[in-house]
């Protein structure tokens, strides 16, 4: 009896010291994430009838969103932006992820991650202007290859287009995609590997039916990680992608702060998410099969 | 003609020289172990016959092929790693049916051909478990069942039962021989067990330091050990100092013998005089020596009980430390305590003179 008051005071002693150790981080997660996304929720369903916010709910912004054809469009070319935006860091950064674990020595492994992360040094918009001097009409690509005689003309599919937002987060997010990769192929056991030779797989299978396989929660993990803040990134696009190379946030931010229509931008925000959300849940079903035997 | 034979191998890995002049062979259906302490490159000779290893310089020939630069996959060996290595992202009908991707054996015949694998290694019923879920004896015996289906000319074991706790291991290896004598294949284990290896091998080669030590049946290592080293490494043996001129040797504490060549090991001098616990006898009232036997006198230093036998550790007079000896413990018989007087009978035929080690 007495051990189970004694027992019963401990367990409330730890779930109160529990709550003072989750306090600080809950109040900004509900200060910063929690209360902004309500209130872009809630946005969503009011109005803005020319200079002031209409609070009753209704359904109209939705309406219109799902009626205009041009946010549709912005919208789909989002996904397609940032779904190839994924598919080229992954495709990248899988022999990157690959050559780092399996055939740098282990000692030397830290130092070219460090390495790795170089490009993070510097700002994130200083990295894009860099990419417009790349690439640019008489950028350094261009009269470079010029110089070598290897083009007559400037290239110009290459900036102000949706090719340039490709090309500038591929780069950017090169890192995101590498770590997780590299983390998920460092977990194999090397014996499974030796144990497919040994079984009367050459190299080529053995990837396949081994490595691969068991890698695949690295490369769901960097799929999620580089898709998802693509889809709503709008710095970029603003600053390479042209007339052609908007995307749905640019659209959002022009809503709030161009044309004073929070409710509008909030409904094209709560849709993005929602998407995103749904594609992100889709792709997490579809890839369960590897994830729980891998991620052993 | 030898399935298996090993000329002149040797292995280096920069300047250290993990393999030196291994020769050795090994035939068909043979139960083969490879003994020797971490280090003794046991799994080096193991993995260099399994073709993860190439050698230095020498030959490793199976079934009469040269293996020299034979890729793994192309070689007639299978492997039962020392972590299983069971795929974890595959059920365990597909880990046992994962070298079978190439056979020209139809689906169902493949399933059929998994199904018997299992049942030879008593996991009746378990292909569609998922891998991740098994103990640590299924998958051990998953590893074997994979292996198996490929019927290989040589499965090699490398330390398959050292994960195991005791009853499962003991009870492995009694299975381990079973199997082996059922599909006829050559076995290769590699083992730091000496009681395992003795257990289980038809011959075993004893290594330490990249070197064979000695190559024989059980009962010859046991008993007729090639010097110190594998005397010491191979069952329990107490050393006394002692001193051999020709065929006359003085121990410590026992007094002359005069030996036979057979128990002599190496130079003249001082030498190690061995001696088993077994060939040692704690006299009680009612026994008497036989007239062969010589008695010393001694007192009980420490023992250790295990029921069916006690180890005692008699120091003998004269002698500058204690001789194990085993005593099996019948009805009726006493257990001697610390500090007792034993009179402890030993058969001169019995001991063993190593001279200093070369």
């Amino acid at each position: 009896m007495i051990d189970q008051i004694e027992t019963g005071a401990r367990v409330n002693q730890e779930a109160k010291r529990g709550w003072v150790l989750v306090s600080v981080p809950l109040f900004y997660t509900i200060l910063l994430m929690a209360a902004p996304l309500t209130a872009i929720f809630v946005f969503s369903f009011w109005s803005q009838d020319f200079l002031t916010l209409d609070t009753t709910m209704t359904l109209k912004n939705y309406r219109e969103a799902f009626s205009e054809p041009l946010y549709a469009e912005l919208l789909s070319r989002s996904i397609g932006i940032a779904g190839a935006v994924t598919l080229v860091t992954v495709v990248l950064a899988f022999p990157v992820a690959y050559f780092v674990s399996f055939h740098v020595a282990p000692e030397r492994k830290s130092l070219w991650l460090f390495l790795i992360t170089i490009p993070f040094w510097t700002s994130y918009l200083l990295r894009i202007f860099l990419w417009k001097v790349i690439l640019g009409f008489n950028g350094v690509l261009n009269t470079s290859l010029q110089g070598i005689g290897f083009i007559e003309e400037p290239l110009t599919f290459i900036l102000y287009n949706a090719n340039a937002v490709v090309i500038t987060l591929a780069h950017a997010f090169a890192p995101f995609a590498i770590l997780p990769i590299f983390v998920a192929l460092e977990k194999i056991d090397r014996s499974l590997l030796e144990a497919a030779r040994d079984l009367g797989e050459n190299a080529v299978m053995t990837f396949v039916r081994v490595t691969l396989p068991l890698a695949m929660p690295g490369v769901v993990a960097a799929t999620l990680i580089v898709f998802i803040p693509t889809v709503g990134d709008y710095v970029t696009p603003r600053l390479v992608g042209g007339p052609n190379g908007l995307m749905i946030a640019n659209m959002i931010q022009t809503q709030f702060l161009r044309l004073n229509n929070a409710p509008m931008g909030a409904a094209l925000a709560v849709i993005a998410m929602t998407t995103v959300t749904v594609m992100a849940l889709l792709l997490l079903a579809a890839t369960r099969k590897w994830m729980r035997g891998g991620g052993r | 003609m030898s399935l298996i034979s090993i000329e002149n191998v040797h292995k280096h890995y920069g300047d250290y020289h993990a393999l030196r002049d291994i020769n050795l062979e090994v035939g068909q259906g043979e139960f083969f172990s490879l003994l020797g302490p971490s280090g003794c490159g046991k799994t080096t000779l193991l993995r260099t016959i399994a073709g993860f290893e190439d050698v230095s310089s020498g030959q490793v020939r199976i079934g009469g092929a040269s293996m020299i630069g034979v890729p793994a996959n192309q070689r007639p060996t299978n492997m039962v790693f020392q972590s299983y290595a069971i795929f974890p992202h595959m059920s365990v009908a597909e880990n046992v049916g994962f070298g079978l991707r190439k056979s020209s054996l139809s689906g169902a015949e493949k399933a059929t051909a998994v199904g018997e694998a299992l049942e030879m290694v008593g996991l009746n019923g378990f292909g569609a478990r998922a891998a991740h879920a098994l103990s640590g004896g299924q998958r051990q015996r998953v590893a074997l069942a994979r292996a198996l289906i490929l019927k290989p000319k040589v499965l090699l074991l490398d330390e398959p039962l050292s994960a195991l706790d005791k009853k499962m291991r003991e009870q492995m290896q009694s299975e381990l021989r079973r199997l082996q004598r059922q599909v006829g294949i050559t076995f290769i284990l590699v083992t730091h067990d000496q009681e395992e290896a003795l257990i289980m091998s038809d011959r075993i080669a004893v290594m330490f330091d990249g070197k064979i030590a000695q190559l024989d049946p059980p009962p010859q290592l046991y008993t007729r050990p090639a010097n110190r080293q594998v005397a010491e490494f191979i069952g329990v043996m107490t050393f006394l100092p002692g001193n051999r001129r020709a065929d006359t040797l003085e121990v410590a504490g026992l007094g002359h013998v005069t030996l036979s060549p057979d128990q002599i090991i190496g130079a003249e001098g001082d030498v190690r005089v061995g001696l088993r616990p077994e060939s040692m006898t704690i006299l009680f009232d009612d026994m008497a020596a036989e007239p062969s036997n010589r008695v010393a006198q001694g007192t009980v230093e420490d023992l250790a009980y295990y029921g069916d036998m006690t180890m005692y550790e008699v120091r003998l007079a004269g002698a500058p430390r204690p001789v194990t000896v085993s005593m099996r413990n019948l009805p009726g018989r006493p257990v001697l305590a610390r500090g007792d007087a034993a009179r402890v009978v030993w058969d001169p035929a019995a001991l063993m003179a190593f001279g200093p080690v070369d």
